[in-house]
């Protein structure tokens, strides 16, 4: 197992998607489980990515590592392997796939083929995270876009509001070309740095050592014109202000499995691209812009939280958070501080899960309410005890509460950006305080109060909805209080990053 | 005496179409079903067959007939198969429209057959009057092909239009050898190539006026025929009109054969020269996937659509071929495949909604997917592959593409290409929001027949295969292009 455990990660969405197309589509039942316990084995799977991990190996940084052959002439090869930040992002899109899954079974309008697109997803995300070619990278990278378009023009849903209304084919279409739109950068970046450095591979460890090495194929200038197109390709995947337009839209048409999907890991997809091509090689024009998207991302973790203040819808709210708190991500990248970027990757896996756990919950509300509309929500704990329970630590982790996992991975990105750039550390403090505004807000109205005689009537979470809120919330109370083994992996991999930029 | 034996597939595929010819007349057939479906099966199988003799068949060394005139070589084999591929592969998916709309199913297949015969030897020919001569054998079938729909007003127009034009392309190409001939005094690739690239500004001359004259006609006929912009105008009425089937024809197969010829050309006379070559070339490519991805963008019929489409198309494989370094002409020649086997993926789909709906206009597409799920996701496959998104055959084979432009030196002109690949992918879209967003408008169950079902499953396996193993076909290829090797730079 031990030596085919990348492969399955890929190729266990992959040909689970590949079974559902030839199951009949009336067989609902053996469709859900079919797909529920493809979403354990990943589960586990994933898990023992992150355990596996060795986190003392000094030899390499990176694990796992397969090679295959695949078009040797022009130098792609399938390769794979992880190191400290691509496990722990494993591990979370194991914990939001499976969750996903099971909220996928409220799903009702041809569920095969939203089951279908979703594993194409996964094995996206999971082959993203997880290749070393840059090739394939690529291509996974594209292929976790793709199904969105249709997840969401599909099987979301058009919201009518009191000015302005957005249809679900409208939000899918901007997500989409506008992510396309991005990749087309990245792929003119990925191009001109094969063909720059001259060398017949796609390998990126071996890319990196040739652009580390004295030789430096790579000219200064030359990286950094191509930084720039990774950091808008790959950042507006994550929400990099002023490209972020893209996010709350899809967020609020998508259905709750895609919304705990996208937000809990394909927007990761793009930090992570940041992280494991811009900075790995092009480590010249990553310190020039450095500063830039520093301040890009405290824009992002300001304007996100101002914008999420005055939203009235809940899924525009977390979808606005969702922006502020990738600035934390993008905050700690742009720190390129060790603090910082560890803090970065820490706070991906964080929001991962916490804002997984946020839709997972909106989205059980709005199936009861059929509303989403925080004026006309209130006093939900009072029937939805489970439900308020859940998303009250999801806020509570997201506005940074000691013992919770927003508070280890926000206070590292902090401290790495006082280190370096002190006055927008303090900027991002204050949209850490506007954070805790709008969410302290938003409880007090939705879940605490007198309850509306509507709601009167309403159910607690089924024990379905239970167990995945009670599975999302684990891993934010572990990091929480024992952040240690996580910040392990991470390190030595950051350490690596870090020196080749010197 | 010449070893006619190099030419059995020729003949080979000469005897199939007057077999299929013969045995239209000579049977006396029973029912028009039994009648459409022999012919069809015996054109398709003998297609395939002879393709499997050929390749079982293939001579080691790269050999010619008649001085050069005509090859016999890995490259030209290649093309050879792709063609009886594309014209077995055209005859079984078209047997439900053929029965429905077309009223003598023998001509029909048997032109289909001469017409790979024509893309046959323009691949293999390596003279310029040859070349002419193949192109105009492909060119006259498909100009009675577009006009066999007896009785429809819009085939007979299209017809009418892709003949004049066609002909007048013809003439330039010719008058362009013509003036070729009298500058350099010969016209077999290989021996021109010295007197040329002289005559074009080689070791310190001016560059001949009459040379550039001569090659600017030739281009021109050459881009006809590749509907390049802007010698375009003719496609969008042309696929428009023709039946399905022969538009599905004209967009892989001229194509591949004229793209084949290009790089012949341009890898035995043109290496030298090359760097003059390609700034023209780029500039034609540029504007030829603009203009064809604009103009696609605000198209109603799906024929006209796909017209423009493939128009961009023929754009981006003019990227690799600028390159003419050997990655660069092995992307061109992937391209190619990958884009037969989509388009004709999609024209089948086309064929079948067609056929079931009587209905061309993108919104006959509308809530496909609740109709015919399996139509649909063959269809959004195509549509994705063409965008260039994996896991199709368009996302490598664009990507190498784009990636021998860079190794050329052309970063600017696979600027231009990636972008309009991504406009593409707006109208792309367009046609996938129909299928699965919209409500059906038609409540037809669009399904093809037994028969006609399993070529699409194979196209779309072919599709997906090219897009995640493209190695065993890559390798065909590489040993292809082999035989030009030495020319490549």
């Amino acid at each position: 197992m031990d030596r085919y455990i990348l492969e399955i990660l890929i190729f266990l969405p992959a040909l689970t998607a590949a079974l559902l197309m030839v199951t009949p589509a009336a067989w609902v039942m053996a469709i859900r489980w079919v797909s529920i316990s493809a979403g354990a084995l990943l589960m586990f799977a994933s898990a023992y990515v992150f355990i596996g991990f060795d986190q003392n190996s000094s030899a390499d940084d990176f694990q796992f590592v397969k090679e295959y052959e695949w078009l040797e002439s022009v130098g792609i090869g399938f390769s794979l392997g992880v190191d400290g930040i691509a496990a722990l992002m494993v591990l979370l899109t194991g914990i939001v796939s499976v969750t996903g899954l099971v909220v996928a079974t409220n799903v009702v309008k041809q569920p095969k083929n939203y089951y279908i697109l979703l594993f194409a997803l996964i094995a996206g995300v999971y082959g993203t995270f997880v290749s070393i070619d840059l090739f394939f990278f690529f291509f996974f990278y594209e292929l976790a876009i793709v199904p969105m378009y249709l997840l969401i023009a599909v099987w979301g849903s058009s919201s009518k509001f009191k000015n302005f209304s957005r249809t679900k084919e409208y939000s899918a279409l901007k997500l989409v070309l506008m992510i396309v739109a991005a990749s087309v950068l990245v792929w003119i970046g990925v191009i001109t740095i094969y063909v720059q450095t001259g060398s017949l591979t796609f390998n990126m460890l071996e890319l990196r050592e040739l652009i580390q090495s004295s030789d430096a194929p790579l000219s200064k200038d030359f990286q950094n014109i191509v930084f720039p197109l990774m950091m808008i390709g790959f950042g507006l995947l994550a929400g990099l202000w002023p490209f972020h337009t893209w996010s709350p839209d899809g967020h609020v048409a998508a259905p709750t499995s895609v919304s705990m999907l996208h937000a809990g890991v394909l927007m990761k997809l793009g930090a992570f691209g940041i992280i494991r091509v811009g900075m790995t090689l092009l480590p010249e024009g990553f310190e020039t812009w450095s500063l830039a998207l520093l301040i890009l991302g405290t824009i992002n973790v300001v304007y996100g939280a101002v914008s999420a203040l005055s939203q009235t819808d809940l899924k525009y709210v977390i979808g606005y958070s969702s922006v502020s708190h990738m600035g934390y991500v993008l905050m700690g990248i742009g720190t390129v501080d060790i603090i910082g970027l560890t803090g970065a990757s820490l706070q991906m896996f964080s929001h991962g899960v916490m804002t997984a756990l946020f839709f997972a919950i909106v989205g059980a509300i709005y199936e009861r309410t059929h509303t989403r509309d925080t004026l006309v929500l209130n006093g939900l704990s009072a029937r939805m005890g489970w439900a308020s329970g859940f998303f009250i630590v999801a806020g509570l982790a997201s506005l940074g509460l000691p013992g919770l996992s927003g508070f280890v991975s926000e206070l590292l990105v902090f401290i790495g950006t006082f280190r370096t750039e002190p006055i927008l550390g303090a900027l991002g403090i204050i949209g850490a305080a506007i954070t805790a505004t709008y969410i302290l807000r938003l409880i007090g109205r939705v879940f605490f109060g007198p309850i509306d005689p509507k709601w009167e009537s309403l159910k607690d979470l089924s024990p379905k909805e239970f167990g995945v809120g009670a599975f999302l919330l684990t891993p934010i109370v572990v990091v929480g209080i024992f952040p240690a083994p996580f910040l392990d992996v991470i390190r030595p991999s950051v350490d690596v990053i870090l020196r080749g930029m010197s | 005496m010449p070893n006619f034996g190099l030419l059995i597939t020729e003949f080979l595929i000469a005897g199939l179409g007057f077999v299929v010819l013969i045995a239209d007349f000579s049977i006396p057939w029973r029912s028009r079903r039994a009648h459409n479906l022999t012919l069809a099966l015996l054109a398709s199988i003998g297609l395939i067959f002879i393709a499997i003799y050929s390749f079982a068949n293939r001579s080691v060394d790269p050999e010619h007939l008649y001085e050069q005139l005509i090859f016999v070589d890995g490259f030209s084999l290649i093309f050879k198969i792709l063609a009886m591929g594309i014209g077995a592969a055209v005859t079984l998916i078209s047997i439900d429209y053929v029965y429905r709309k077309i009223r003598n199913p023998g001509e029909f297949y048997a032109l289909i057959i001469f017409a790979v015969l024509g893309a046959d030897l323009v691949a293999s020919s390596g003279e310029l009057l040859t070349a002419y001569i193949s192109i105009e054998v492909m060119a006259f079938c498909l100009y009675v092909l577009v006009a066999i729909s007896r009785g429809d007003g819009r085939s007979a127009e299209a017809a009418v239009k892709y003949i004049l034009l066609g002909s007048l392309s013809s003439a330039l190409m010719l008058l362009g050898i013509a003036i070729l001939f009298g500058a350099i005094g010969e016209t077999t690739f290989r021996y021109m190539e010295s007197v040329m690239s002289a005559l074009l500004g080689g070791s310190g001359n001016d560059p001949s006026m009459t040379v550039i004259l001569g090659l600017a006609l030739f281009f021109a006929g050459i881009g006809f025929k590749l509907s390049l912009v802007p010698f375009h105008l003719w496609a969008p009425d042309v696929y428009e009109g023709a039946p399905t089937p022969i538009t599905a024809f004209i967009a892989v197969l001229s194509k591949a054969a004229v793209i084949a010829l290009l790089i012949r050309f341009l890898a035995e006379a043109g290496y030298r020269s090359m760097d003059d070559w390609q700034l023209p070339l780029a500039i034609l490519a540029a504007g030829t996937m603009t203009i064809g991805t604009l103009t696609a963008l605000v198209q109603q019929n799906i024929k006209r659509l796909f017209a423009y489409s493939s128009i961009a198309q023929v754009g981006f494989i003019l990227v690799g071929l600028i390159s003419l370094n050997e990655n660069g002409v092995n992307a061109v020649i992937l391209h190619m495949c990958g884009y037969a086997v989509t388009n004709l993926a999609a024209f089948s789909v086309i064929m079948a909604i067609e056929v079931g709906q009587g209905d061309e206009s993108i919104e006959g597409f509308s809530g496909l997917a609740s109709r015919s799920p399996f139509m649909a996701m063959v269809m959004a496959s195509s549509l994705f592959s063409l965008a260039g998104l994996p896991i199709y055959a368009g996302f490598v084979t664009k990507f190498l593409l784009f990636t021998s432009a860079v190794q050329a030196g052309l970063t600017w002109l696979m600027v231009v290409a990636v972008v309009n690949s991504l406009i593409s992918l707006y109208y792309y879209i367009r046609i996938i929001k129909q299928m699965y967003v919209y409500e059906a408008v038609n409540s037809v169950r669009v399904s093809p027949s037994i028969v006609a079902s399993i070529p699409i499953w194979l196209l779309f396996i072919g599709m997906v295969l090219i897009g995640i193993y493209p190695l065993p076909l890559m390798t065909a290829i590489d040993s292809a292009t082999n035989a030009l090797g030495p020319f490549l730079g």
